[in-house]
C-alpha cells in the first residue's frame, strides 16, 4: 500500500480543524454597516414626555439603547449600568432609550423596576429599530456630537465599553 | 432523588458501553461464542437502563421537578400535559437521551436478530455500536447531563420553547433520529467487513432491508421538518436551506447514493469502493448534523444552546472519519471489483452516473453550509450562504436525477443498444415532450419548473410502463385479470416494484415543492374591518379581531371570511400567540388545503384604532399551488416502503430479481 494513500484518511483533518476553528467565532456578532456613518435620524414620544428627536440631541453624544422587558438576563442586568451612565454624564452626554416589541404596561414597570431616570419611549411599527438594523436586544449605539456613529454594542452594555466607546467622545 | 438515580443509570450506561465493546471485541478475536453471548446480554440491559432513564426524565418533566435545569427551562406550570412529555427532545439534554434510547434499541434488536448468525463479523459489529453507545453515554455523564440540577429551585419553570408547543411534536425529532441511528447498522456491518477482511457483499445483502429502513424514517423525517416548518413557523414556506435543515439532509442524499448503488454491488461485485465509502460519509454526516445543531458554529435558526458538547461531537466525527478511511485504505487493494462497465450506457452506468450526481449535489450543499466558516477563516468577513446559492446547484442535478429515475429502471444491463434505448425510451420521452409543451404557456416565466414537471411526467410514464409490461406478461402466462396480475407481480419482486412506487412518491413531492415554489402569488396588506383582499382566486373579508387567555399564553386571532369565486369556502382564524414566560409574540398562521393549492393566512400585526376605535389586521397571504402533493408523496413514498421492505415467504429471492 502506497504513502500515498495512506494520506486519504488524513485529509479529513483539515475539516475538523476548521470547525474547530469555528468554536472561537461567534456567528451572531454581525458587524453594522452603520459604523462611521450618520445615524438615521428619528422622531419619538417618550414616556411621560413628549417627543424627542435625534436632531434635537445634535451637540451632545448619544447613546441610543434598545431593550425589552422580556429581554432576559441581558437587558435587566445592564439598565443600572444605563443609569448610573446616565448620572454621571448627563450634562455633558445623553442616554436615550428605545423599548421595542413591548407592551407599554411592561415598559413602564421595567422603567420603574430599575428607576431609570433617561428618556425612554417605545416604537411603534419597529420603524427605528429597522432603520438601525436591529436584530436582537439589547443593542446600544453610540453616537457622537456630530451625529455619527461610532460604536454599536451588540448584548449589554458594560463599565467597560462606557469607559473605552464613550468617554473619549465626550472631551472636548 | 429522580436526578441522582438518573446521573447514575447514565453513568452505569456509559460503564456498561463501555464493557461491551471490549467484550464484543475480545470476542472476535478469540473467538469466544460465550463472551459474544454476554454481549448480547449487555446491550439488552443497556436499552432497559436507557429506558428508565428517559421514563426518569418524563416522570420529573410531568410532575415539574424544577430542582432538575432540563426541567425548569422546559416546562412550566402552565404547560399542559403533552408538551410536558413531548418535552423529552424540546432540546439538547433531552434530545441525546432520546438518541441514546434510539441506539441502544438498534443494538439490542441488531444483537439479538443475529443471534447464532454472522459469527466472523458479529463481534466488529457489537463493538462499533457498543463505541457509540459509550460516546452518547459519555456526553450525557459529562458535559450535557439531563438530570443535572439547579439551585435555588425555581417556583415555575419557563415553559417549552414555544415554536414547539405544537400538535405534531411528538413525531419529527423521534423519526427523523430513527433515520439518523437507522444508518448505523450498515455502517457497523461495513466497518466489521473491513475489519474482519470478509470483503464479499455478504454484509450489503445483510443490511439491505435496515438501510431502506433507515432511508424511509430519514426521509419521513426531513418531510415531517418540511411539514412543521410550513404550519409552525409561520412563513409560509417549508424549507429554507438553513444549515439544520441542510445538516439532515445531507445524510439523506448521501444515503440515497448508498442505496442505490450497494445494488450493483450485489448483483456485478462492483462499485465495491464507492459503496464503503458511501456508508462511512452517510454515517459521519449524521455525526456532522447533530455535531451542526449543538455547537454554535453556524447560524442557525433551529440551533440548540450552545455548550461545550460541540467539542465532543467534533472528536468523535474526527474520530470515526480518520478510522474508518484508514480501514477503507487499508484493505483498497483487495477490494478490486469483478466485473466491469461492458458499455458506456448500460444499467450499471446509470447507477454509477446516479451515484457521482448525488455525492455532487451532496457536496454542494456541505460547501454552502461551512462556506461561512470557511470565508471568515480565509477572508475574515462574516457572509452567509443562502436560498438562491443551494436552488441554483440542487435544481440541475435534480432535473439529472429525474431523468435516470425514468430512464434506469428500463435500461438493460451490461449493455443498451440504441435500438434497445430507443424501443424503451420513446413513449415515455414523447409524453414527456407533451407534458412539457402543454405547460409552456402556463409556466413560460419558469422555465426550469416546466423542464422539472416534463421530466417528472417522463418519470411516471416509465413507472407505469413497467408495472404495465409486468402486468401483462403474468397475464399472458397466468391468465390471471389485470389488477390481480400487478399484485402477484409485485409481490413475486417486492424490491423492484416498492421502488418504482417509491420513485413515484418522490416524483409527486417534486411536483408540489416545484409548483409551489415557482407559481406562488402572495400579498400584504393592511385591512380595516370590514375591508377585503383579493388574492389568486380567493377573496379575504377581515370581520374583526377576538382576545383570549390560555393556559400560558394569550392569544388575539383575525376573523377571516373566505370565498372563492363567490362561493363560500369557510372561516379562517389567524392568530399571534403571546406566552406569558417570555412576553414574545408568535405568530399562529392558518392554511386551508386543497388538491389544488394551500390558502395561507398569517397575521402579522393586529392593532386598534384609538380614535375611531375599529380593528386593524395586517395580513400576508399566499396562494401556493400543489402544496398537499408533496404529503401526498410522502404517504406514497410510505408505501413503496412497506412494499419494498415486506419480508419475502421463501428465503431471499436474489435470482428472481436479477432477472428482472
Amino acid at each position: 500500500m502506497s504513502w500515498k494513500k495512506a494520506l486519504i484518511p488524513l485529509a479529513a483533518l483539515p475539516l475538523i480543524g476548521l470547525l474547530a476553528y469555528g468554536f472561537t467565532t461567534d456567528p451572531r456578532a454581525i458587524p453594522s454597516p452603520l459604523i462611521k456613518k450618520p445615524a438615521p435620524p428619528f422622531t419619538m414620544t417618550v414616556y411621560d414626555g413628549g417627543p424627542l428627536s435625534l436632531e434635537g440631541l445634535r451637540g451632545k453624544v448619544v447613546l441610543l439603547n434598545f431593550w425589552a422587558s422580556w429581554c432576559f438576563p441581558a437587558c435587566y442586568e445592564e439598565a443600572p449600568e444605563l443609569e448610573r451612565a446616565w448620572r454621571a454624564y448627563r450634562d455633558r452626554g445623553l442616554v436615550v432609550g428605545v423599548d421595542i416589541q413591548d407592551t407599554e404596561a411592561a415598559g413602564r414597570q421595567f422603567i420603574d423596576q430599575f428607576k431609570l431616570t433617561f428618556a425612554n419611549g417605545p416604537d411603534p411599527g419597529g420603524k427605528i429599530a429597522i432603520d438601525y438594523g436591529v436584530y436582537g436586544v439589547p443593542e446600544t449605539f453610540v453616537i457622537d456630537r456630530q451625529g455619527v456613529i461610532a460604536h454599536k454594542q451588540v448584548g449589554g452594555v458594560t463599565d467597560q465599553m462606557v469607559a473605552e466607546q464613550v468617554e473619549p467622545l465626550l472631551k472636548p | 432523588m429522580i436526578a441522582t438515580v438518573g446521573s447514575f443509570v447514565l453513568f452505569l450506561g456509559l460503564v456498561l458501553s463501555l464493557y461491551g465493546a471490549v467484550i464484543s471485541v475480545l470476542a472476535g478475536r478469540r473467538d469466544r461464542p460465550d463472551l459474544l453471548a454476554s454481549a448480547r446480554r449487555t446491550a439488552l440491559v443497556l436499552v432497559a437502563l436507557t429506558l428508565l432513564a428517559a421514563g426518569l426524565l418524563i416522570a420529573a418533566l410531568v410532575n415539574l421537578d424544577f430542582s432538575i435545569r432540563y426541567v425548569a427551562n422546559n416546562t412550566s406550570r402552565g404547560t399542559p400535559l403533552y408538551y410536558r412529555i413531548t418535552g423529552l427532545w424540546g432540546a439538547l439534554e433531552g434530545s441525546i437521551i432520546l438518541w441514546a434510547l434510539w441506539l441502544t434499541g438498534y443494538t439490542a434488536l441488531v444483537a439479538w436478530r443475529y443471534r447464532g448468525a454472522h459469527r466472523e463479523l458479529m463481534p466488529t459489529v457489537l463493538a462499533v455500536f457498543f463505541t457509540a453507545c459509550a460516546f452518547f453515554f459519555l456526553v450525557m455523564t459529562v458535559p450535557a447531563n439531563p438530570f443535572a440540577r439547579v439551585w435555588p429551585v425555581p417556583a415555575d419553570g419557563r415553559g417549552l420553547n414555544v415554536l414547539l408547543e405544537d400538535t405534531y411534536m411528538f413525531s419529527h425529532p423521534p423519526v427523523l433520529y430513527l433515520g439518523f441511528v437507522g444508518f448505523t447498522v450498515p455502517y457497523a456491518f461495513a466497518i466489521a467487513s473491513l475489519v474482519t477482511g470478509r470483503l464479499t457483499p455478504e454484509w450489503v445483502i445483510i443490511t439491505r432491508r435496515w438501510t431502506v429502513v433507515a432511508w424511509y424514517f430519514l426521509s419521513l423525517g426531513n418531510i415531517l421538518g418540511a411539514w412543521w416548518s410550513y404550519h409552525v413557523l409561520g412563513w409560509g414556506g417549508y424549507w429554507a436551506w438553513d444549515p439544520v435543515e441542510n445538516a439532515a439532509i445531507m445524510p439523506w442524499i448521501m444515503g440515497t447514493a448508498f442505496l442505490h448503488s450497494v445494488m450493483i454491488q450485489e448483483r456485478r461485485g462492483m462499485l465495491k469502493v464507492w459503496n464503503l465509502a458511501l456508508i462511512i460519509l452517510t454515517f459521519s454526516l449524521t455525526l456532522f448534523g447533530t455535531f451542526l445543531t449543538r455547537s454554535g458554529v453556524i447560524s442557525s435558526v433551529h440551533a440548540f444552546s450552545q455548550s461545550s458538547i460541540g467539542a465532543y461531537f467534533l472528536a468523535f466525527l474526527g474520530l470515526v472519519l480518520v478510522v474508518s478511511l484508514s480501514l477503507l485504505v487499508w484493505r483498497s487493494d483487495q477490494l478490486r471489483g469483478h466485473g466491469e462497465l461492458d458499455a458506456p450506457v448500460c444499467r450499471e452506468s446509470a447507477f454509477l452516473l446516479n451515484n457521482v450526481v448525488l455525492v455532487g449535489m451532496c457536496f454542494a450543499v456541505f460547501l454552502g453550509t461551512i462556506f461561512p466558516l470557511l470565508a471568515e477563516l480565509v477572508r475574515g468577513v462574516k457572509v452567509s450562504v443562502g436560498a438562491p446559492f443551494f436552488n441554483q446547484v440542487s435544481i440541475p442535478l435534480m432535473a439529472i436525477l429525474l431523468f435516470l429515475m425514468g430512464a434506469g429502471p428500463l435500461v438493460a444491463w451490461r449493455r443498451a443498444t440504441l435500438d434497445h434505448l430507443r424501443r424503451i425510451l420513446l413513449r415515455p420521452l414523447g409524453l414527456a415532450a407533451l407534458v412539457g409543451v402543454a405547460l409552456y404557456p402556463v409556466g413560460r416565466d419558469y422555465p426550469a419548473a416546466v423542464l422539472i414537471f416534463a421530466l417528472c411526467a417522463f418519470v411516471l410514464a416509465s413507472v407505469i410502463e413497467e408495472f404495465w409490461k409486468g402486468a401483462r406478461a403474468r397475464q399472458r402466462i397466468m391468465g390471471e385479470p389485470l389488477a390481480v396480475a400487478v399484485g402477484s407481480l409485485t409481490r413475486r419482486n417486492r424490491r423492484r416494484y416498492g421502488g418504482l412506487v417509491v420513485h413515484v412518491g418522490v416524483v409527486l413531492l417534486v411536483v408540489g415543492v416545484a409548483a409551489s415554489s415557482g407559481f406562488s402569488r402572495e400579498r400584504e396588506v393592511t385591512l380595516h374591518q370590514g375591508e377585503a383582499v383579493d388574492v389568486g382566486r380567493y377573496h379575504l373579508l377581515f370581520q374583526g379581531l377576538d382576545a383570549a387567555r390560555e393556559s400560558n399564553h394569550d392569544r388575539i386571532w383575525a376573523n377571516v371570511a373566505v370565498t372563492n369565486q363567490g362561493k363560500p369556502v369557510g372561516e379562517m382564524q389567524p392568530a399571534r400567540k403571546n406566552y406569558l414566560a417570555n412576553n414574545q409574540p408568535i405568530s399562529r398562521a392558518v392554511m386551508r388545503s386543497t388538491l389544488r393549492d394551500d390558502l395561507y393566512v398569517i397575521l402579522t400585526q393586529a392593532d386598534v384604532d384609538r380614535t375611531t376605535g375599529t380593528h386593524l389586521a395586517t395580513l400576508k397571504v399566499l396562494v401556493r399551488p400543489l402544496v398537499i402533493w408533496m404529503w401526498i408523496g410522502g404517504l406514497v413514498l410510505t408505501l413503496g416502503t412497506v412494499i419494498a421492505v415486506w419480508p419475502d415467504r421463501r428465503p431471499s429471492g436474489v435470482d428472481e430479481e436479477a432477472a428482472a
